[in-house]
């Protein structure tokens, strides 16, 4: 798997004189987990936004599926998908009409689109609740929900931002089972999380700080090369100002 | 001590607090774990006074949140899960209005709030609207013990912080405790079990387990394996359709491993694996940890 799906190079973004991205590098795999970590506020919603083709970075070169996201962002959007860290689907309209907006959006044919929701809610076990509004479901449900939604038109990417904030232990695996899924089915996964553990799911992890990148690696690799028992220990380590 | 007993709450046919019956001691840091759902907020609500119970009996120190519900929040500082501080007015401001409400002042029980104050004096004439994740964080501590309460009650504190500042938070918790105040602390964040006195785990509506956090771990009794190969999500779906597994689910960088019986070891998993073409094969012993009993429970129950 050594064809990059996302080529980040020195990629800069300031607003005014303060610089949220800070000479970024770093490529990321097909079918590869990428964890995205940092503190809140070291810039990872900025890159990520960018690398969306929602926001245009100040300096550098960024190339997502193929598109340049400065110059093709329109290209960069329909080859990916974007699951929000707040809950993004219709909560007056049922499963399957959600699903069918999004179906739509992304210029699915009615017959693919039927097709492809009804293998995503059987795999689910929630076909039988399809006119079920989205408002009703419990939050477990909804992210899971929102995740198929994010790649019901096959996107090469998927970017999700903090898609298991709240949620239980049980339902927490069940969506790392769908993105380990994903990614066994070739879907690139780019992931932010506060749950330390998940970052060790990841195949690579990067850790940014005050908007430079602090730490790339496997979650093996930075344990050793910061003598830590785990990814929590690693993250303290470069993401605590004063390293007490 | 606060006493909570056979205390439930509904709302329509959710129930959304069965039955619960729990006691916190006196100057204990204790911890009510659960994910989004679970009941968390309704419980801390009737310990509160905030909402009334359609069933049970809650006792703080004598007090009934619905009898006494006047002089129970005189003795309660709340925190809530949502920002409720006025955002146009200042970080000064705003702790002033707390300490007036409760009929105090910042200078009698600036001691209280010191450490944590001290982090945002610099910025005391800005709107707290305008404060980050952290710093709104450090106000709303800071004017819930303005009036030096007995009981400290903090509704998920550090949901969707950043893991350094929810060590910080909880280091200033754990400072608070020195004090003398009780705190209960809702969080989904099971790792923060270990920093509680004692926990709570609450699903559904129910109390699953209530004990140090040490001692919830000692009751899991079964032994899990964890277990690394090449192909992790190839290799899940396998366990999990093998006769000899009672649970498998992902864990960090191995998957959890808990068999039918104990005669399953570490050489009859590899064997299994490697019937199947699995290569680097990786099995060790894992102690369980809060979530492994969470998980456990959960499924029991």
């Amino acid at each position: 798997m050594n064809e990059p799906v996302i080529s980040v190079k020195n990629l800069v973004k300031r607003f005014g004189n303060f610089t949220a991205n800070d000479h970024l590098n770093f490529h990321v795999d097909k079918g590869e987990i990428f964890g995205f970590l940092g503190a809140n506020g070291a810039g990872k919603t900025t890159a990520m936004r960018i690398l969306s083709g929602l926001s245009k970075s100040t300096e550098g070169e960024v190339v997502v599926a193929g598109y340049n996201v400065n110059t093709h962002p329109e290209k960069v959007k329909q080859n990916i998908g974007y699951m929000s860290q707040k809950f993004s689907l219709f909560e007056d309209l049922t499963i399957w009409e959600n699903m069918r907006f999004f179906a739509a959006i992304y210029g699915l044919s009615t017959a693919v689109f039927k097709e492809r929701a009804q293998m995503l809610l059987n795999k689910l076990g929630i076909f039988h609740e399809k006119d079920r509004l989205v408002g009703e479901l419990s939050l477990g449900w909804k992210q899971k929900l929102a995740f198929s939604v994010a790649i019901l038109h096959r996107p090469s990417i998927v970017f999700l931002d903090e898609p298991t904030s709240g949620v239980d232990p049980i339902t927490r695996r069940q969506f790392w089972e769908m993105i380990y899924q994903a990614s066994a089915e070739g879907i690139t996964v780019f992931v932010t999380t506060h749950y330390m553990d998940e970052a060790e799911y990841c195949n690579r992890v990067t850790i940014m700080v005050d908007g430079r990148i602090e730490a790339l690696d496997t979650p093996a690799a930075l344990k050793k090369q910061f003598a830590a028992r785990n990814m929590n220990e690693v993250f303290l380590t470069l993401a605590r100002p004063n390293n007490q | 001590m606060i006493t909570i007993q056979n205390t439930s709450k509904k709302y329509g046919t959710v129930k959304a607090v069965d039955d619960v019956s729990i006691q916190v001691h006196e100057g204990e840091l204790f911890g009510l774990l659960g994910p989004d759902g679970a009941g968390k907020t309704t419980l801390l609500r009737m310990v509160n006074s905030l909402i009334l119970p359609d069933a049970g009996n809650i006792q703080l120190w004598g007090l009934d949140p619905v009898a006494d519900y006047r002089q129970v929040r005189q003795i309660i500082g709340y925190m809530p899960g949502k920002f409720s501080l006025y955002t146009d007015l200042t970080i000064e401001e705003n702790l002033n209005f707390f300490a007036t409400v409760f009929g105090t002042t910042i200078a009698e029980n600036y001691h209280l709030i010191k450490d944590i104050y001290q982090q945002i004096e610099p910025f005391k004439h800005r709107p707290a609207g305008k404060l980050s994740g952290g710093m709104k964080q450090k106000l709303a501590l800071s004017c819930a013990l303005i009036h030096k309460p007995k009981l400290l009650v903090l509704d998920e504190p550090t949901t969707g912080v950043d893991a350094v500042s929810r060590q910080e938070f909880w280091e200033m918790l754990q400072a608070l405790k020195t004090k003398g105040i009780t705190i209960i602390v809702s969080t989904p964040y099971m790792d923060e079990a270990r920093l509680c006195d004692r926990v709570a785990l609450m699903q559904d509506g129910q109390i699953h387990a209530c004990d140090t956090p040490a001692n919830v771990v000692a009751g899991f009794g079964k032994t899990i394996l964890g277990v690394k190969m090449t192909n992790v999500y190839k290799g899940l779906t396998d366990l999990r359709v093998w006769k000899h597994t009672d649970n498998v689910y992902p864990c960090g960088e191995y998957l959890h491993f808990i068999a039918t019986d104990s005669h399953v070891d570490v050489a009859s998993v590899t064997q299994y694996l490697v019937s199947l073409g699995h290569q680097n094969i990786d099995i060790v012993n894992v102690n369980p940890d809060i979530e492994d009993c969470f998980i456990e429970l959960t499924r029991t129950h």
